[in-house]
């Protein structure tokens, strides 16, 4: 009860306070339109944010929640740095890229740091980390910071932790970005053809979409995945392949509906029409008419779409189904370590370990969704 | 003489493009009296919805006010607190918006958005205010005041929401109204009747309004006054009377002069010479919905038949029959004699090659990432088969035909080009591809008057140069005069009458081609006054002329 | 009115139709299993006795369109089987019968009582939370708090629910444990019991599912900021509270039902990670293990069961948002 008073006695003050806020800004500055119109709404948020801020440095300060302050010191660093990137990047290269990055918002130029970081480590995961994926040392369950040799440890059957983590990057990315270019490219190309030649072809293949797209994505892909696992028997790499082929199935219905509803914009265009009554063949149409006039949306649905593939594939991984050892994975990873955040009172590193691997996924798909969103605002050319 | 209603001094907008703000307004003033009514024209670009929205205080997202005032009965609006803005919006200055179909608000009947200004602005009560709607509505003559309000606005036609927008902004019976091209997306026949409800309204109630259109015709019918403006700035302002007669810039006189614009006349088509293309009987539906009924024309090599009509008369799906897009279900459309396959797939390439097309809207009939040297040289390429450095002979031959200088156009995106210039490209593929027959959709109707006069010169010196022959595609009256030799009136999709233009134009003339011939608002002031008294006297039948 | 009630009977029948064919999908996608079903699960060492008894028990030597009618007759008497864990199990002990097993339907009905619980309580919480933060962004759009919301919210979605989980286990069950981390939920405990021990899986769901409707709901009205009328209603001097509330919602109303329908939908079928992390006893989690079993009635049964709620929902959208459209609502 003395916590409901508590909120209720919190909501007072602060509104209060907001009608104060607002009283004092008109009293300093009488000629100012700003605060002579601002509604009461508006006050209390500026009142709630300083509130949250408060709040924030107080949690900072209190050792027993050190994640906060680890949480809040990458947040501000990696602030810093997006700023930094944007910074050089409205100085250095050529005209349009100056361009892009003089309207790039933070959020933006922060996603291109994070993924541009990303596909580095994927790239070089071989060379950067200190063992190889599937190395097995004697030292069992090293805790992180012990062990000069295993900088964050090694789990329950002793392979290195953080050779594992920089591996995860080439594994599940790769695997996803893979996965994601499979789904794009059949999804596309078959909207495409809905779209331009229409008629029965069309009826077919989006009532078959239809029906494909009413079992829900993740169910059905724990369905196919039984499958899988049982043709695949003991060959583990197979079972990989099949999960890649089974979210692309799953993922192309989803790029089919949108490749089809943008080409279906396009072709009742005037200009597609002209090319029609040219007598254009259907090569001509599709690469020339349709998919330099697609892109744009196309390239945002890529950047959703690698997205949820990513998230599919690190959520079968944390059931245990997706991708199979000994390749090094994020999502497995979560599932093996988990039991670790029971330690946060006694040792936060080790209890971060889980929380490590799901937030190097997060990051990830948060980075894409930043720039993904920036696209869809520039595209759609709004202002507001 | 009182202070004025309204007093704008030096107003300047700006608006924002990519990064940078563009001023839209360049410094205009303007002062407005009760019960007066002043014109604002100019062509697309000028500023007018702008100057007209800025004289409520009101800007659009995106634009910004960025100096002078806007005073309306002593309150200046640009300085205004939001709240003291919003207590005379709607109660005392009120807006009449361009299209009423897309100014309703889908979700709410008429009657509820007609009252709620005076309910939420505290003027009526809500029964009162119904009721007064209800006069109103009576009052500009539309149908079933009584229930007609009860409504949604998808369930009323386009001249009737007008009305029933105006009624909305009369609903407080405010000083000032702000018309903003209320008529511009009306066919002629529904035009008059709105026009004529619009005047009489603003006479009884002695409001005071800004009437803005690009309608020289129409502004010369309801303004007192007309102010001209040109890229924001004003050209010149003057009474009504004085202004048509006697415009002193040659700005001014340039747009009247657009109206006088007429291709000298040709002579008539031998007899027994074959037509280039022939309409047989042609009956064409949409999936069960017909549109077209037993219609047959000629077009002869060389001329140019106008074919008009209102929207829904069918005069599109006649060009869809010819090119092959919609296979009529019975009837047949010959080439020089010959049948021609019903749908385009069918027609061979020199077939297709023979039939082109220019669209109304520019914008969506280039493709927007290709450049203009691409777009006219593919049918270049594929029908001609020339490749290299003859085919860019060949587009800067072209670009030069349509007046247009290679070396600035050939490598730009449409994007990047003015409406007329685009129409321009458009007209350039078409003749790319050498055909003798080209369809021109509507081609002048999205055009600016004098980019419209430009495009229609440069069609008619073509047809001269290469001998084409135009089906010229139309609504508009003036258009057909200035270019066809032949007129085709369609209306709900049967030809009403053919012929060649000086007869069509002489009297005596069919029911509809009458209605449709004395709708068109002319420069004379007293027209509108004259030919309502006409139409009253029952000197011509009027024919539900207010379709849905 | 005629056309409305048409439209509503064509969608009705299309989801029945759907529910039809994807009921053939997955029962061929199960049969398309390689090998003896009867064998794999016995392992090797089966003898060849019980492999023949559990064929039997199981209809499988029947052909293909045979087995899939009488599966789906069964289906329509609420009969779903009984899992190969259970036959196994009967199999091993020497009883014949299999009607002592306890039958598919007898595990799924009280985990899918349980998952229901879990959604509603979710949705009881993100639903209003998310609409009303919609509209505030929708209000301030462009404003601090807005950008604030956005990016909170964009972030949301992106995570893993089982980074959120865990980030909420850290913070609300093990730093400060005023919440049960772990959902050991049984029959006949106390409503109040309950609703605690669901709380943390229900607020991880709704960090996921509020953040969706809230974008949708502020992006549905945003886009109908720009429409003509809503310029009519600032010229008429309206407020932009009235503005938003009463000219913008109702024309949202369609991408917003939908949005929450298809949130709805997730909620009930996506829940299979969060029921993992938390261990809370709902048909996802039944569905997991099930997979990593290869239990196939049981899978067949819970996709089933997942695939009439996803369907049930999105028809619930379509016919809602039909419903909210005045021009169907009110025909010329």
């Amino acid at each position: 009860m003395s916590i409901r008073a508590g909120i209720l006695i919190a909501l007072v003050a602060m509104g209060a306070a907001s009608l104060g806020l607002r009283a004092i800004g008109r009293r300093l500055w009488p000629e100012s339109p700003y605060w002579r119109d601002m509604p009461l709404g508006v006050a209390f948020g500026y009142v709630l944010a300083a509130a949250g801020f408060a709040l924030a440095v107080k949690l900072y300060f209190i050792d027993r929640i050190v994640f906060f302050r680890w949480a809040m010191n990458g947040l501000i660093a990696f602030s810093i740095a997006a700023w930094i990137f944007r910074a050089l990047g409205r100085r250095i290269g050529p005209g349009w890229s100056r361009k892009l990055f003089r309207q790039m918002p933070l959020t933006a130029s922060f996603g291109i740091l994070t993924v541009l970081a990303y596909a580095f480590t994927a790239i070089f995961a071989g060379w950067l980390a200190p063992y190889g994926q599937a190395e097995i040392f004697d030292a069992v369950n090293v805790l992180p910071g012990t062990d000069p040799a295993h900088p964050l440890g090694t789990d329950q059957i002793g392979r290195d932790i953080l050779t594992r983590l920089i591996y995860g990057a080439q594994n599940t990315v790769g695997i996803a970005f893979a996965t994601t270019l499979i789904a794009f490219f059949t999804g596309g190309s078959l909207g495409f053809l809905a779209a331009t030649i229409g008629g029965w072809l069309d009826q077919l293949l989006s009532r078959g979409i239809d029906v494909l797209m009413a079992i829900p994505a993740l169910i059905f892909a724990l369905l196919l995945m039984t499958i899988a696992s049982a043709w695949a028997g003991s060959e583990r790499w197979m079972l990989t392949l099949y999960m890649v082929l089974i979210i692309a199935l799953i993922d192309a219905t989803r790029v089919f509906r949108l490749a089809r509803a943008v080409a279906g914009n396009i072709v009742v265009m005037d200009y597609f029409e002209a090319a029609k009554l040219r007598g254009e063949r259907l090569p001509y149409l599709i690469f020339r008419e349709i998919l330099p006039n697609a892109t744009a949306p196309l390239l945002a649905e890529f950047g959703l779409r690698f997205c949820f593939v990513f998230l599919t594939i690190a959520a079968l991984s944390f059931l245990g189904i997706g991708i199979q050892p000994p390749l090094a994975d994020w999502g497995t990873m979560v599932k093996d370590l988990a039991q670790f955040i029971n330690f946060a009172a006694f040792s936060p590193l080790t209890a971060a370990l889980p929380l490590m691997a799901a937030g190097a996924i997060a990051l990830l798909t948060v980075a894409v969704n930043f720039i993904v969103d920036w696209m869809l605002q520039k595209s759609s050319g709004l202002k507001e | 003489m009182s202070a004025p209603l309204l007093k704008i001094r030096d107003i300047r907008i700006e608006g924002r493009a990519d990064e940078e703000w563009l001023p839209i307004i360049r410094g205009v003033s303007l002062d407005l009296n009760k019960g007066e009514v002043l014109g604002l024209i100019g062509e697309s670009g000028a500023g007018k919805s702008t100057l007209g929205l800025a004289a409520m205080g009101y800007t659009r997202d995106g634009c910004r006010i960025t100096g002078g005032s806007v005073e309306f009965d002593g309150t200046d609006l640009v300085q205004a607190p939001a709240d003291v803005k919003r207590g005379l919006l709607g109660r005392r200055i009120a807006y009449v918006a361009q299209s009423a179909a897309a100014s309703f608000n889908p979700a709410h009947r008429i009657l509820d958005q007609c009252v709620e200004a005076p309910v939420v602005h505290g003027v009526m009560s809500r029964r009162e205010a119904e009721a007064e709607a209800m006069e109103l509505y009576r009052r500009l003559r539309l149908p079933d005041p009584e229930v007609i309000g009860f409504r949604y606005p998808h369930q009323v036609s386009g001249g009737q929401l007008q009305r029933a927008m105006t009624a909305m902004a009369m609903a407080c019976k405010p000083d000032l109204i702000i018309f903003d091209e209320p008529t511009t997306s009306l066919d002629v026949t529904t035009q008059i009747e709105v026009l004529a409800a619009i005047r009489d309204i603003v006479e009884q109630f002695g409001t005071a309004a800004i009437y803005i259109t690009h309608d020289l015709a129409v502004v010369a019918q309801m303004a007192d006054r007309i102010k001209v403006l040109l890229r924001g700035e004003e050209v010149e302002e003057a009474d009504t009377r004085t202004m048509l007669a006697a415009p002193r810039e040659e700005y001014t006189k340039s747009l009247w002069a657009v109206r006088s614009f007429q291709r000298p006349p040709k002579p008539a088509v031998a007899g027994g010479q074959a037509p280039l293309i022939a309409l047989r009987n042609i009956t064409a539906a949409y999936g069960k919905a017909p549109v077209l009924h037993d219609v047959s024309f000629d077009i002869h090599a060389g001329r140019t038949v106008a074919v008009v009509g209102e929207s829904g008369s069918g005069k599109s799906t006649a060009a869809r029959v010819i090119t092959g897009l919609l296979p009529p279900s019975r009837g047949e459309v010959l080439f020089e004699g010959e049948a021609l396959p019903a749908s385009y797939k069918g027609r061979s390439r020199d077939q297709l090659r023979q039939i082109q097309m220019i669209y109304q809207m520019a914008d969506t009939a280039l493709n927007p990432s290709r450049t203009i040297g691409e777009i006219i040289g593919r049918p270049v390429q594929f029908y001609l088969g020339l490749t290299g450095q003859e085919k860019r002979r060949r587009v800067e031959e072209l670009l030069e035909q349509i007046e247009l200088d290679p070396g600035e156009y050939f490598n730009r995106l449409p994007g990047e080009l003015s409406g007329g210039q685009k129409q321009r490209v458009g007209i350039a593929r078409a003749l790319a591809a050498e055909p003798r027959f080209i369809i021109c959709d509507e081609v002048t109707s999205a055009l600016d008057q004098l980019v419209a006069e430009g495009i229609l010169k440069l069609l008619a010196r073509l047809q001269d140069e290469l001998g084409l022959a135009y089906m010229f595609i139309t609504h508009d009256l003036a258009t057909v005069r200035a270019i066809a030799d032949e007129v085709v009136v369609m209306k709900e999709g049967r030809v009403v009458e053919a012929g060649g233009k000086d007869e069509m134009f002489r009297p005596p003339h069919h029911p509809y081609t009458d209605l449709l011939l004395s709708s068109v608002p002319e420069m004379d002031p007293d027209w509108l006054s004259r030919l309502l008294a006409r139409r009253a006297e029952g000197e011509i039948r009027h024919q539900g002329a207010d379709g849905v | 009115m005629a056309s409305m009630g048409r439209m509503i009977a064509q969608r009705l029948l299309l989801g029945l139709l759907t529910l039809f064919v994807v009921s053939i999908l997955i029962f061929l996608a199960v049969n398309a299993l390689p090998g003896d079903f009867a064998q794999a699960i016995l392992g090797q060492s089966a003898t060849p006795e019980a492999v023949e008894a559990i064929r039997r028990g199981l209809g499988l030597d029947q052909p293909l369109v045979t087995r899939y009618f009488q599966w789906l007759w069964r289906l329509l008497h609420g009969d779903l089987g009984v899992s190969f864990a259970q036959a196994n199990f009967a199999a091993y002990v020497g009883s014949a019968s299999s009607a002592e097993a306890i039958t598919v339907a007898d595990q799924i009905a009280p985990r899918f009582r349980n998952t229901l619980f879990l959604a509603g309580v979710t949705a009881a919480i993100a639903v209003p939370l998310s609409v009303s933060l919609g509209i505030l962004a929708a209000l301030y759009r462009g404003s601090i708090f807005d950008r604030g919301v956005n990016i909170a919210a964009l972030t949301a979605i992106s995570s893993p629910e089982f980074f959120l989980a865990y980030i909420l286990i850290l913070f609300l069950g093990v730093l400060n444990p005023v919440l049960p981390s772990l959902s050991n939920i049984y029959e006949g405990m106390s409503f109040g019991e309950r609703l605690l021990k669901t709380l943390l899986p229900a607020l991880t769901l709704t960090l996921v599912v509020t953040a969706h409707m809230m974008r949708m709901t502020r992006a549905a009205i945003i886009n109908l900021l720009a429409s003509p009328y809503i310029e009519m209603a600032r010229l008429k001097g309206m407020s932009p509270l009235r503005v938003i509330v009463r000219h913008a919602l109702p024309n949202a109303l369609a991408p917003i039902i939908n949005v929450i329908a298809i949130n709805l939908a997730y909620l009930v079928t996506g829940v299979v990670v969060v029921e993992v992390v938390f261990v809370y006893p709902g048909i996802g989690q039944l569905f997991v293990d099930s997979v990593k079993i290869r239990d196939i009635p049981v899978v067949q049964a819970c996709c089933l069961v997942f695939a009439a709620a996803y369907i049930l929902m999105n028809l619930l959208a379509d016919i809602l948002s039909i419903l909210s459209n005045p021009r169907l609502r009110h025909p010329k």
